[in-house]
């Protein structure tokens, strides 16, 4: 098991897109960017959700995968549409420039 | 007939209720009328029960519970007794004239209202005091009476002088009631009980009691009393308190509260019976206080002040008596003392009403034609006081005198210093009659004689003074029965003479003229020669005219330590030490919050930052037992 774990390559794919979702999400400053990192994870993870469910033979993962997808569809228009207001009020998409909420 | 004794404390009480709680819009008249009433009918109840005691001779008790802890069971208890009846009916006796007098002398007052509800309050708390059937609602009773007498010194509380005084009562006082609690304290333990019963029972089985510890109890008790009645080194706060209204100090400063704790000793007699040393100094105690009041009463010039030293020595008096051993003579002097002082004061009152507020002896003088009423009762008061026959005042104290000479806890010392006394007294009140009332008229108001209201007290107590000594002729005399003596057999210790030094008559003789030798000196020196008054005595009437610096000294002794000590409090220890912690609690949490605050940053990817990092931790953490 622990051997077919580590030569499977589709662990090191997700591993790989997930680390550079999660990368660009911390150290990007554009909006926009941001929000297509947080798309790069989830998408890693809905892989692996696949994945797995695959090697149990089971379709309730499939069924999970495709759940997802339409449900991140809806939030990714939620999330275009703050970043278009955000661009409204500062003329700009850089996160550093919303700090309204600083204690 | 056992309920009416709670009502006999209860009246009053109502009275001061009305008064002072419910009735706020009262006119001072209406005030006056239902303080009046409450007093009278407390005296009407005291009488039907005094005559039911005497019919049947047993005493009426009255008792609900209060406290039950472990083995105590400590109940509102009260008794009316032969010994209480005659507490009561002076009470309530004197109190209801002092009340007609008071409509009198208060007429002008804003404040009736309120001085008739402190005057039905003392009533009250003085009524459950000596009917208290244990040391506890006795101390209830101690304490209430002490309340009113610092409301009512401080009555005038606009004037500084006066709030102090009543604080400088109260705190006085506190400090005897705390070797009096002590004292209950120490009863609760070695006895079990307060009751006075129960702890006679007790004390006259004797079975395990430790002689020293019925000596602690009868001296801790007695240092309350001191507190109370005025004794070295307690009796600081009398002088001061006539600072309140004429009546008052007429009433709760001569004739009743001070007393109390006269009552109380005598109450606890059968305990000082069997606690030698603890008497010995109650009679030390009242021998040196008369002595060293009396002397200070020589010379003084206020003419209240001459009767509150004659008071803390008469009052002395007492305590001689029953630290001898003689509680009936005590008690005699007790409700003689009552009739002569209480009437000195209204006197007192009456002159002073008339010459608009003046109390100095130098403004006064040939009152008599113009106040004759006063003036005659004043004067068969002074005589009584002084001891002259066959006044009240002659009786009781030849009584306490001659006891003090037989006793076994007397003597010769004891006696002269009684003698002494006696002799003084005399002295400096014939002083205070001649220059107030003989002589010419040396100030500048127009003396008019009080209105009846006034007038009818003072005949009243005056008659007490002149006849109040029929109560205990001596026994030799066969004129009349020592009718107090009989009545109060059993209820304190029958006095005990050891020997005969000197005849009853000769004592007498030698009382009565040591007083006539008073007087005829003080109508030599003050009646027969224009009085002269200085401000700044000199000699060792310097001594007497400051009062010993007593006052001064406690000043320096405790007063001042004590506001050194406070003033430690307000400028080191409430600013530096206190404020210091507090502003240091504020300031940490300030300090605290601005560190925190660093993290609010508003900035997303900072917040994410530290989420992502928690999360890999959290993962961390449970996956530590896997790899």
């Amino acid at each position: 098991m622990t051997v077919s774990f580590l030569t499977n390559w589709v662990h090191y794919l997700v591993a790989a897109l997930f680390s550079v979702g999660l990368l660009g999400f911390l150290i990007r400053k554009n909006a926009l960017v941001i929000l297509m990192s947080i798309e790069l994870m989830l998408n890693a993870v809905n892989l692996y959700v696949a994945k797995v469910s695959l090697a149990l033979h089971s379709g309730a993962g499939l069924v999970l995968v495709v759940f997802a997808i339409t449900v991140a569809a809806a939030e990714v228009a939620v999330g275009l549409a703050i970043i278009l207001n955000l661009y409204r009020a500062k003329r700009s998409v850089d996160v550093d420039m919303f700090t309204g909420l600083k204690g | 007939m056992s309920e009416l004794v709670p009502i006999l404390f209860l009246i009053p009480l109502l009275g001061a209720a009305l008064n002072g709680l419910v009735l706020t819009r009262l006119s001072s008249k209406a005030a006056a009328k239902i303080g009046l009433l409450a007093s009278v009918g407390s005296f009407a109840v005291a009488l039907s029960l005094s005559m039911e005691v005497l019919k049947t001779g047993q005493a009426i008790q009255w008792e609900t519970s209060w406290i039950a802890i472990g083995r105590w069971d400590l109940r509102w208890g009260f008794v009316f007794d032969q010994f209480t009846l005659v507490m009561a009916l002076m009470v309530t006796g004197i109190g209801s004239l002092i009340h007609l007098y008071s409509i009198g002398y208060m007429a002008h007052d804003d404040g009736v209202r309120r001085f008739f509800s402190y005057l039905n309050l003392f009533l009250a708390a003085m009524l459950v005091l000596v009917t208290g059937d244990n040391l506890l609602v006795l101390f209830v009773g101690w304490e209430g009476v002490g309340l009113c007498s610092y409301l009512l010194i401080g009555f005038w509380f606009k004037e500084l002088k006066n709030t102090a005084a009543g604080m400088k009562a109260f705190i006085v006082n506190r400090v005897g009631d705390a070797a009096f609690l002590l004292g209950i304290f120490l009863c609760l333990k070695i006895f079990g009980s307060v009751s006075f019963s129960a702890m006679q029972t007790l004390v006259a089985g004797k079975n395990s009691l430790g002689v020293a510890d019925l000596e602690w109890i009868g001296l801790l008790l007695f240092i309350g009393a001191m507190g109370k009645s005025a004794q070295i080194p307690l009796f600081v706060w009398l002088p001061d308190a006539m600072a309140g209204p004429t009546p008052v100090s007429a009433l709760i400063h001569a004739a009743t509260m001070v007393t109390a704790g006269i009552y109380m000793v005598c109450r606890m007699g059968f305990l000082y019976q069997v606690a030698p040393h603890a008497a010995h100094f109650v009679a030390v105690t009242g021998a040196m206080t008369a002595l060293f009041a009396a002397t200070i009463a020589c010379v003084q010039r206020d003419i209240k002040k001459v009767l509150a030293y004659s008071t803390i020595s008469q009052l002395g008096l007492m305590f001689l008596a029953a630290g001898v051993g003689n509680y009936a003579a005590s008690l005699f002097h007790v409700v003689t003392h009552a009739f002569f002082k209480a009437c000195l004061f209204l006197g007192a009152g009456s002159v002073i009403h008339a010459l608009s507020g003046e109390q100095d002896i130098k403004g006064m003088g040939g009152l008599r034609s113009v106040m004759p009423s006063t003036f005659i009762t004043f004067f068969v008061s002074v005589l009584a006081i002084s001891g002259v026959p066959p006044l009240a005042g002659f009786f009781s104290k030849d009584e306490i005198l001659y006891s003090t000479l037989t006793s076994e806890g007397g003597g010769w010392g004891l006696w002269i210093s009684g003698l002494a006394v006696s002799g003084m007294t005399a002295f400096y009140m014939t002083r205070l009659c001649v220059l107030t009332f003989f002589g010419r008229y040396r100030g500048h108001a127009h003396p008019h004689e009080s209105p009846p209201l006034m007038t009818i007290p003072l005949w009243a107590t005056a008659l007490g003074a002149a006849v109040g000594g029929v109560l205990s002729l001596p026994r030799d005399w066969h004129l009349a029965p020592d009718l107090l003596g009989r009545l109060i057999h059993g209820r304190v210790p029958e006095f005990a003479a050891a020997g005969e030094a000197l005849s009853e008559g000769v004592a007498m003789i030698v009382t009565t003229g040591v007083g006539l030798a008073g007087i005829i000196l003080a109508v030599v020196v003050y009646g027969l020669v224009e009085p002269k008054f200085s401000d700044n005595p000199r000699g060792p009437k310097t001594v007497l005219w400051n009062k010993y610096w007593v006052d001064e000294l406690y000043d320096v002794v405790f007063v001042a330590p004590f506001r050194g000590l406070t003033r430690l409090c307000a400028v080191v220890i409430d600013p530096k030490v206190i404020d210091g912690f507090v502003i240091l609690c504020s300031r940490a949490t300030g300090v605290g919050g601005s560190m925190v605050t660093v993290l609010q940053s508003g900035r997303v990817q900072a917040y994410l930052l530290v989420m992502v990092a928690g999360a890999l931790a959290i993962i961390l953490w449970l996956g530590r037992g896997v790899a």
